[in-house]
C-alpha cells in the first residue's frame, strides 16, 4: 500500500490518491498449511456497548476520479479495495499478523508434495441468490490470469496451473501448482483476487458479488452507495447503508468529518491526527505497522556491492530522528527487516543503533572514506523528501556526502527500480514470504535492491517445500538474519496508517494494518 | 457591418488555428512528461512485464504520431476518444464535469459583475477620499491572498467554528443546487480575486472617463450627474473590464482546480488533475479542445462587447 502523498509539501493543494502495494504478490505465499484455521481477527474495537442495527455510514476516501470502476480485479487504489471488499469476497484474507485467514474457503488441504491443494468452499451465495461454486472460483482466477489482460493479481496467481486445476464438485476446487507452495493460502488472499460469478464481465452497472453489501448506485469519482446484504454468510452487517465518497484533498476529508458530512475519513496526516487526538470531537485510529519506510541500496553496484559499505549505512541512520522528523512521530523504528509484528518476523535480532565510529571504520576498511552518493527521492509518499534530508545530515556526521536528488512523482517507482544506487523506498503490508518473493529473489519483478543470491533463492524454495510450520519458520529466520547482516534495505521505520471516525462510529478495527481483512471493513461497524 | 463580418470570420479562423495549436502543444507536453499511463497505473509495483502488458492493452506501444492521428480522425467525427484508464468515452467525462463547473462559474459571474462594477464606481466617485482608500486597500489586500489559504480560512471560521455552512460539498454530487449552502464558500473564494481586479479596473477607467473632455462637455450641457456617470462614462470604463471579465470567465470555466479540490466539487478541474496524474492522454486532449474553444469564443465575445460599448475605439483583429 502506498501512502499517497499525504504530506506533499510541493503541492499542498493537489494531494492525490495512493496506489496500493499489492498485498500478496508474485509467487505464492503464506501461512498456515493446515485447514480451517481461524484466528480471531485483529482487535475489533473497544466497547461502545451492544452493536446496533441500522443507519447509514458515509466514508470519505481519496479516489481515482472519473476513471474509477467497480471491477474488483482492476482494484488499484484504497478506495477500489474498500469498495471491492464491501461487494465481493476472496477465498482468504490477511489477519492483523498477515497470516491468511479463510473467508469463502472453508478449508484448504495440500497433498504431500505441496503442489496440489484442495479447497472446500463454505456455503455462500451471490446477491442474485445463486450459490458460490467451484466454477465461479475457477472463472474468477482464469479471468485474472488472462494473458491478454493486465489485472493486478495476475502476478500473485502465477504459481497456479489453472489448466490443470479443476472443480471436483459444486463446492470443492482442486488447484494444481507449478511447484511446491507451502504458502498457498497467501495466494488466495492476494490483493485483488476477488471471486465473481461465472461469466461476469460488466461490473459498473450492476455488480453481483457475495460480499456483505449489495449494489445500489455508483458514480465514478463521486459516490458509491451500497445496502446491507441480509443473507451474508458471515452475518448481516449492522449498517443499513454504506456510501463511499471521494475527496482527494486531505483537508477536505478532515473538514467533512469535522462538519458531520461523513462518519469515516481514510488516510489522514500525522499533523491532523495530533491536532484532533483526544480532543473528543472525532476519534483518531492509528493502524500500526502499515507501511515499511526504508532506503534501498542497490547491492549489485558500487559503492553498495561491498557489504561493509551497506553495514556502515545501517549504522549511519538515527532511526528515532527519522521517525520523528519524516513521519512526524507517527510510527515506530525499524530494524532493517520488513514486517515488524507480522507472522515469521525475526524479532530476536538486536535493535540496530546509530554508531558513527564503527560506520567510519567500516567505510575506511572498504576504501570508501570520503564517499559521495546520490539519494533519489520524490514527493511520491509521505515523508520521503524529509527522510532524505534528515539522512543526508546524519550521514554527513560520518563524512559521507549524500546528494539528494528529487525525482518525478508519477514515474518514481519505475525510475528507481533499475537506475541509481540509493533511493527512498516504501512498502505496504504483505506477508513476509510475499516480500521475499516479490522483492528479493533473483527473478523477482520488483527487486529494488538487486538482491541476487542463488543460495537465498534456494532457501526460499526450501521453505516452500517444507510442510512443517516450525521448520519453515526456521528457514525464514535464516533468510532474515542474512538480510539483517548484509541486505540492501535500510528499514528505518514503520508508518502508522491514520483514520478518523465520528464519535458515533463503533467497531472499527484498531490493529489491522492497511490492506488486511479488518482494514476498511464495514460489515462489523455500527453507529451508536 | 460588412467590416465586422469579415473581422469576425478572420477572428474565428484565427481562433480555430489557436485551438489546434493548443491541442498539439498539450499533446507534446503530455508526451514529454516522465512516464505514461501504464507507468502511472503500475504505481509502486513497476513490474516491467505488467507495464508492458498494460501498454499493449492501452495501445500505448504505438508511436505517438499514430496515436495522435487516430485521435484526430475520431475528433473530426465528433468523437473525443475513450479514456485510457477506464475505457469510458471522454465525452462522458466532460459532460459529468461540466455541470458543477458551469454552475459555479455562472453563480460567480452573476455576483461578480454588479459587485465589481458597483465597488469600482463607488471608489471612483470618491476618488482620493476615505471610501476610495478603503475599497482600494481592501481589494489590494484580498487579491494578494492565495485561493487555497483564503478557502481554508473561510472553512475554518464559517463551517467549523461558527457551524453556519457545510465545510465541503462531499456527497452532494450533481445535485449541488439542492444544497445551496454548500455553494456559498466556494463562490466566495472564487469571487475574491476577480472582484478585486475588476473593481480596480472599473475605478481606473471611470476616473479617466470622468476627467475626459466629452464628460466635461456633457456637464456643460447640464446633463444630470448620474446620467453622465452611467450612460456616458461607465461604458468607456467597462471596455477594459470586459476584456478582463472574459479572462475571468475563462478561468472559472476551465475548472478552478483549487476550489474544486478544497470543497470536493467534481468539476472539470478535478477531471483535469486526475487525467494528468494518470497520463490519460485522450481525456487531457479532450479538455484541451474544450478549454481552447472556450477561450477563443469568450475573447471574441469580449472584443465584440468592447466594440458595442465603445464603437469609436474600433476593434483590432
Amino acid at each position: 500500500m502506498y501512502e499517497g502523498p499525504v504530506n506533499d509539501p510541493r503541492f499542498p493543494g493537489l494531494r492525490r490518491r495512493g496506489f496500493l502495494a499489492a498485498a500478496g504478490g508474485a509467487a505464492g505465499l503464506g501461512a498456515l498449511a493446515l485447514a480451517g484455521c481461524t484466528s480471531p481477527s485483529g482487535g475489533a474495537a473497544d466497547g461502545g456497548g451492544k452493536p446496533r442495527r441500522g443507519g447509514k455510514l458515509r466514508a470519505a476516501f481519496a479516489g481515482g476520479g472519473a476513471s474509477e470502476t467497480l471491477d474488483p480485479h482492476l482494484a488499484n487504489l484504497f478506495a477500489d479495495a474498500a469498495r471491492a471488499k464491501a461487494l465481493f469476497d476472496k477465498l482468504a484474507d490477511f489477519g492483523a499478523d498477515l497470516a491468511a485467514e479463510p473467508r469463502l474457503a472453508a478449508s484448504w488441504e495440500p497433498n504431500s508434495t505441496l503442489d496440489r491443494w484442495t479447497v472446500k468452499l463454505r456455503k455462500a451465495s451471490f446477491h442474485n441468490g445463486k450459490p458460490v461454486t467451484a466454477r465461479d472460483v475457477l472463472y474468477s482466477f482464469r479471468r485474472i490470469a488472462d494473458p491478454k489482460k493486465a489485472f493486478r493479481a495476475k502476478a500473485s496467481l502465477e504459481p497456479l496451473d489453472l489448466k490443470a486445476s479443476r472443480a471436483v464438485d459444486e463446492r470443492t476446487v482442486e488447484f494444481a501448482l507449478k511447484r511446491p507452495t507451502a504458502e498457498f493460502p497467501n495466494l488466495l488472499a492476494a490483493f485483488g483476487a476477488y471471486i465473481v460469478p461465472d461469466g461476469a464481465t460488466d461490473f459498473d452497472t450492476k455488480p453481483v458479488g457475495s460480499g456483505p453489501f449489495r449494489f445500489v448506485s455508483f458514480t465514478p469519482g463521486r459516490s458509491a452507495v451500497f445496502r446491507r446484504n441480509d443473507d451474508y454468510w458471515d452475518g448481516a452487517p449492522y449498517l443499513e447503508q454504506l456510501e463511499f465518497l471521494v475527496a482527494n484533498e486531505e483537508s477536505a476529508r478532515v473538514n467533512s468529518l469535522l462538519g458531520g458530512q461523513v462518519e469515516y475519513a481514510h488516510e489522514l496526516s500525522p499533523t491532523t491526527a495530533r491536532a484532533h487526538e483526544g480532543k473528543g470531537q472525532i476519534e483518531i485510529v492509528r493502524l500500526r505497522n502499515s507501511a515499511m519506510q526504508a532506503f534501498a541500496m542497490k547491492t549489485d553496484r558500487a559503492p553498495f556491492d561491498d557489504k561493509r559499505v551497506r553495514e556502515a549505512f545501517f549504522l549511519l541512520a538515527d532511526r528515532k530522528e527519522l521517525v520523528d522528523g519524516a513521519l512526524s512521530g507517527a510510527g515506530e523504528i525499524g530494524n532493517d527487516l520488513f514486517g515488524k509484528g507480522y507472522e515469521y518476523y525475526a524479532d530476536g535480532l538486536p535493535q540496530r543503533e546509530q554508531d558513527l565510529d564503527r560506520a567510519r571504520h567500516l567505510l575506511k576498511k572498504a576504501g570508501a572514506d570520503g564517499l559521495r552518493v546520490t539519494l533519489d527521492t520524490s514527493a511520491v509518499a509521505a515523508g520521503f523528501t524529509e527522510a532524505a534530508a534528515i539522512f543526508r545530515d546524519q550521514a554527513a556526521k560520518a563524512g559521507v556526502r549524500v546528494k539528494v536528488a528529487m525525482g518525478s512523482k508519477d514515474s518514481y517507482w519505475q525510475d528507481t527500480l533499475e537506475s541509481g544506487t540509493l533511493c527512498c523506498y516504501r512498502s505496504g503490508a504483505m506477508p513476509i514470504e510475499s516480500h521475499f518473493s516479490q522483492r528479493l529473489l533473483s527473478d523477482s519483478t520488483t527487486n529494488a535492491t538487486k538482491w541476487h543470491h542463488k543460495d537465498f533463492d534456494a532457501l526460499y524454495q526450501q521453505a516452500q517445500s517444507t510442510k512443517d510450520k516450525k521448520d519453515r519458520a526456521a528457514v525464514y529466520a535464516r533468510m532474515q538474519r542474512r538480510l539483517y547482516a548484509e541486505g540492501g534495505f535500510l528499514v528505518w521505520g514503520f508508518a502508522d496508517w491514520i483514520l478518523g471516525t465520528a464519535r458515533t462510529v463503533r467497531g472499527v478495527a484498531h490493529k489491522a494494518p492497511a490492506n488486511t481483512l479488518d482494514w476498511a471493513r464495514f460489515d462489523k461497524v455500527w453507529l451508536a | 457591418m460588412n467590416g465586422l463580418r469579415s473581422w469576425l470570420a478572420r477572428r474565428l479562423l484565427l481562433g480555430a488555428g489557436q485551438t489546434v495549436a493548443v491541442v498539439l502543444l498539450v499533446f507534446a507536453l503530455t508526451e514529454a512528461l516522465p512516464g505514461d499511463a501504464a507507468v502511472a497505473l503500475a504505481g509502486d509495483q513497476p513490474d516491467p512485464a505488467r507495464i508492458a502488458a498494460i501498454r499493449e492493452t492501452m495501445h500505448l506501444d504505438r508511436p505517438a504520431h499514430e496515436r495522435l492521428a487516430s485521435w484526430t480522425a475520431g475528433l473530426l467525427h465528433g468523437d473525443l476518444g475513450t479514456s485510457l484508464t477506464s475505457g469510458r468515452p471522454v465525452s462522458s467525462y466532460l459532460a459529468d464535469g461540466f455541470g458543477p463547473t458551469l454552475l459555479l462559474a455562472a453563480l460567480t459571474l452573476l455576483l461578480l459583475v454588479p459587485l465589481a462594477g458597483g465597488l469600482g464606481v463607488l471608489a471612483a466617485r470618491h476618488e482620493g477620499r476615505l471610501v476610495d482608500r478603503l475599497i482600494s486597500s481592501v481589494t489590494l489586500g484580498v487579491y494578494a491572498v492565495p485561493e487555497f489559504a483564503f478557502g481554508v480560512l473561510l472553512v475554518t471560521v464559517f463551517a467549523l467554528r461558527l457551524d453556519w455552512l457545510p465545510p465541503t460539498a462531499v456527497g452532494y454530487g450533481d445535485d449541488l443546487l439542492a444544497h445551496p449552502a454548500a455553494l456559498v464558500l466556494p463562490v466566495l473564494v472564487l469571487l475574491s480575486r476577480p472582484v478585486c481586479s475588476l473593481a480596480r479596473l472599473v475605478r481606473a477607467g471611470m476616473i479617466d472617463a470622468l476627467a475626459s473632455p466629452y464628460v466635461a462637455q456633457a456637464r456643460r450641457y447640464g446633463i444630470p450627474g448620474a446620467r453622465i456617470r452611467y450612460t456616458h462614462a461607465l461604458p468607456n470604463a467597462l471596455a477594459p473590464a470586459a476584456q478582463q471579465l472574459a479572462r475571468t470567465v475563462d478561468w472559472l470555466l476551465c475548472g478552478v482546480i483549487v476550489v474544486e479540490a478544497l470543497f470536493v466539487i467534481p468539476g472539470l478541474g478535478t477531471v483535469l488533475i486526475n487525467a494528468v496524474a494518470e497520463r490519460d492522454v485522450p481525456v487531457i486532449q479532450g479538455l484541451a479542445v474544450v478549454f481552447g474553444c472556450t477561450a477563443v469564443v469568450l475573447n471574441l465575445g469580449a472584443d465584440l462587447a468592447t466594440y458595442r460599448l465603445v464603437p469609436r475605439t474600433g476593434v483590432a483583429a
